[in-house]
């Protein structure tokens, strides 16, 4: 056990640091959430600004022409991204971390020479066609259909939860292409050109009042057979390729922004006098202490990772963790806030005549609900954990009866 | 980075397990079950033997010149067993106590309560032959100190909540000794803080097994309990839980080994090396005793009946966190340190 960088990983991390140091004041202004296009602009921009510095897809292997650095390099990169305050992945995601990875782990040597490149230097965003409004957590219940005509499939049916659709390019989909009880055994992963006839995009207002999220529509969308990755009916397999990417040092990003944002806290509860309450003072100690211990399994799991090549049983109990104490530490805002905590109007500390910042703080309190429910709800994680590390019999299936 | 045991920490830790499984098998270590005397004088020797009492006492003085980090893999081994007995005073005092390192000696760690109006208690007085008296926290200049058991007025309880724990009621408030130990005390608290974070961590791990296997073979409504997401979540949370604790565990480990490492991170939070390694001690410890005393409740709960039944063994590792969390510091001074260190 030996937490020191190597050599290797300082330089990576100096080099980066200079990097960071002298690209990111020459970022124009952030993007205004609302503005769809300002935000696709502002995230391509970013995107290629790391192509051509040789710091997209960090996680790609060379020969898809990311930088195929370490596990450990990643966290460092990722560490640093967030210290320095960088723009997030932002709309790039999906292409970045779900749909480029498993065309390049089950893609052809045409998908792969077609889509990457774009992908990496951010010309292209993709969104996320797999969820249904009836196949959420029973994902492989899907009943979007595609039907074989020629050498095309025609596609309808319905999927939710799809970000940034309006501005995207592509869209990663999954149908279903055996019978309907088929189960995991039915379903295709298609790539849909999101110019095709028949697509409807409608925005779904979430709770925060945002439309971070939409429903997709497809009308007999016609897509060709070449755009399949993988064979008919095995898209379940390479979809769990897709998902397996998702665990690991995915929330690192995440996590170093709460602890960024419970020392402001902390500052807060100084300003407003409630830190003079041991109990407030407690949940910021406990809250701290399980960041640092989340921190601590992060760099245990890519540590394993870097050993071994695959992430051990910390990526996969650590969003529980996380998640639960996310919306503490949000619940403790909302009650430091007291009033302030109502209105999103910016609302100024009655002694020292400063912000308190209490719209960011709301803002974060709405979408902390989420953490327990987007990439698979706690619930899911705890039976994946109980099933597949600690060994449980399966709760009994019922299958696909409707 | 590496936060991989290392080859050598892993033979240290499956050489202790089978010295352990020999030695201390459930049912050897239940024999003692409320004996005044807890210690096995054949599997004291065992251990000392094996070198865990001195396991932090230089090469050059005979001793196996271990770090923390492994101590506090080996303290994870003693913890899944139960097993009873002075182990951290005994292995803090080795190379400073005539006869700790050899087993001859057994050292208990006695801290000055903070808390004024609850006269303190001692622990294993039967067993121990002298403790390392620990100041209170808030005096942070004064030193650690040895004192034989026969300088401190203690009488052994008629009954200890722990029944392979056993304690004693101080009869006067504790002095400190005369022989002043080196190091600072400070620096003391946290190696005493981080191993029996490390026997936690073991307790918990055994609770949580117990746990596991009793829901595969209990049946109920024709399937076994281990089926029921009711259960099964249950046991989910605690691995999460565990397994955090145990990363932080080791983390705060590995900055007590190296303060370098504690001055760098440090820099990030903007704290000294020193606090840093209070930081992480603490969280480290609050981490531990939120997971052991959660999964040897979860244990209880699980086993239903047979949980609350003296013969099935989760109450004597739901007794056991309750000490360790208990005796040295309890969870809320940790928070506190934590939160203290957090700006």
């Amino acid at each position: 056990m030996d937490l020191r960088a190597t050599p290797a990983e300082e330089a990576f991390r100096a080099d980066l640091r200079a990097w960071l140091a002298a690209t990111l004041p020459t970022l124009p202004e952030k993007a205004l959430h609302t503005d769809w296009q300002a935000r696709r602009a502002y995230d391509t921009n970013w995107q290629g600004l790391l192509h051509a510095a040789g710091y997209a897809g960090i996680d790609w292997p060379v020969e898809a022409g990311g930088r195929g650095a370490s596990p450990v390099e990643q966290l460092i990169f990722k560490e640093e991204c967030e210290r320095a305050g960088a723009p997030y992945v932002g709309l790039g995601f999906v292409g970045l971390l779900h749909a480029g990875p498993t065309i390049n782990a089950e893609g052809t040597l045409a998908q792969r020479t077609t889509y990457l490149p774009k992908i990496l230097s951010g010309e292209h965003v993709w969104c996320q066609g797999f969820s249904e409004p009836g196949s959420g957590s029973d994902l492989a219940s899907m009943r979007t259909r595609a039907v074989l005509d020629g050498d095309h499939y025609v596609v309808s049916g319905s999927k939710i939860w799809t970000s940034h659709a309006e501005v995207a390019d592509y869209c990663e989909l999954l149908v279903r292409t055996g019978t309907e009880a088929s189960r995991h055994k039915g379903i295709t992963w298609l790539i849909m050109d999101m110019k095709s006839p028949g697509i409807d995009v409608r925005p779904l207002k979430t709770i925060s009042g945002s439309t971070e999220f939409a429903e997709l529509f497809m009308d007999e969308v016609r897509i060709p057979v070449e755009n399949r990755v993988g064979e008919e009916n095995d898209g379940w397999r390479v979809t769990m390729v897709t998902l397996s990417f998702e665990r690991g040092t995915g929330f690192v990003g995440e996590l170093l922004e709460s602890m960024r944002l419970l020392r402001e806290l902390t500052e807060l509860a100084k300003r407003t006098g409630a830190y003079g309450d041991p109990g407030i003072r407690r949940r910021i100690g406990h809250l701290a202490a399980t960041f640092d211990g989340l921190w601590a399994l992060t760099k245990r799991t890519v540590s394993e990772a870097q050993a071994t090549g695959i992430p051990g049983i910390g990526g996969t109990v650590f969003k529980l963790s996380y998640s639960e104490a996310g919306q503490k530490m949000a619940d403790l805002a909302m009650e430091l806030l007291g009033d302030a905590g109502l209105l999103f109007d910016d609302v100024t500390h009655a002694t020292d005549g400063q912000s308190l910042g209490n719209a960011d703080h709301v803002e974060n309190w709405i979408k902390s609900f989420n953490l327990t429910i987007a990439a698979g709800t706690s619930q899911i994680q705890r039976n994946i954990v109980s099933e597949r590390i600690l060994g449980l019999p399966k709760e009994p299936t019922v299958g696909a009866k409707k | 980075m590496n936060f991989q045991l290392s080859e050598d920490q892993v033979a240290l830790r499956d050489g202790l397990q089978a010295i352990v499984e020999g030695r201390f098998s459930l049912d050897a270590v239940r024999e003692r079950e409320d004996a005044s005397s807890v210690v096995d004088k054949a599997g004291w020797q065992a251990l000392a033997d094996a070198g865990v009492f001195c396991l932090f006492v230089p090469e050059s003085l005979g001793g196996l010149g271990l770090s923390i980090t492994d101590g506090v893999v080996a303290v994870e081994v003693l913890g899944h067993a139960l097993v009873p007995g002075p182990i951290i005073g005994t292995m803090l005092a080795a190379g400073t106590i005539a006869g700790a390192a050899e087993g001859t000696t057994l050292v208990g760690i006695a801290a000055t309560s903070d808390r004024g109006a609850v006269p303190g208690v001692l622990e294993l007085p039967s067993d121990c032959d002298g403790y390392l008296v620990l100041p209170s926290a808030r005096d942070g200049a004064a030193p650690a100190t040895y004192l034989a058991r026969s300088a401190i007025s203690a009488t052994l309880a008629t009954r200890s909540l722990d029944p392979l724990h056993p304690v004693g009621r101080l009869n006067g408030p504790l002095v400190s000794g005369t022989l002043e130990l080196s190091g600072t005390a400070d620096a003391l608290r946290r190696r005493a803080l981080l191993l029996t974070a490390a026997f936690e961590v073991g307790l918990a791990a055994f609770a949580l097994e117990l746990s596991v296997a009793y829901a595969k073979d209990r049946y109920q409504f024709g399937r076994p309990i281990g089926s029921f997401q009711a259960i099964k979540h249950l046991l989910a949370d605690e691995l999460a839980r565990l397994e955090m604790a145990r990363a932080q565990l080791h983390y705060a480990a590995v900055v007590t080994d190296a303060p370098d490492i504690a001055a760098i991170d440090g820099e990030v939070y903007g704290l000294s090396s020193t606090q840093l390694e209070w930081r992480a001690v603490a969280g480290a410890k609050l981490l531990c005793d939120q997971a052991a005393l959660s999964a040897t409740k979860t244990a209880v709960q699980v086993h239903g009946g047979m949980g609350y039944t003296w013969e099935v063994p989760v109450h004597l590792a739901l007794k056991r966190a309750r000490v360790h969390a208990t005796m040295l510091a309890t969870s809320d001074q940790m928070a506190d340190i934590v939160a203290s260190l957090t700006h």
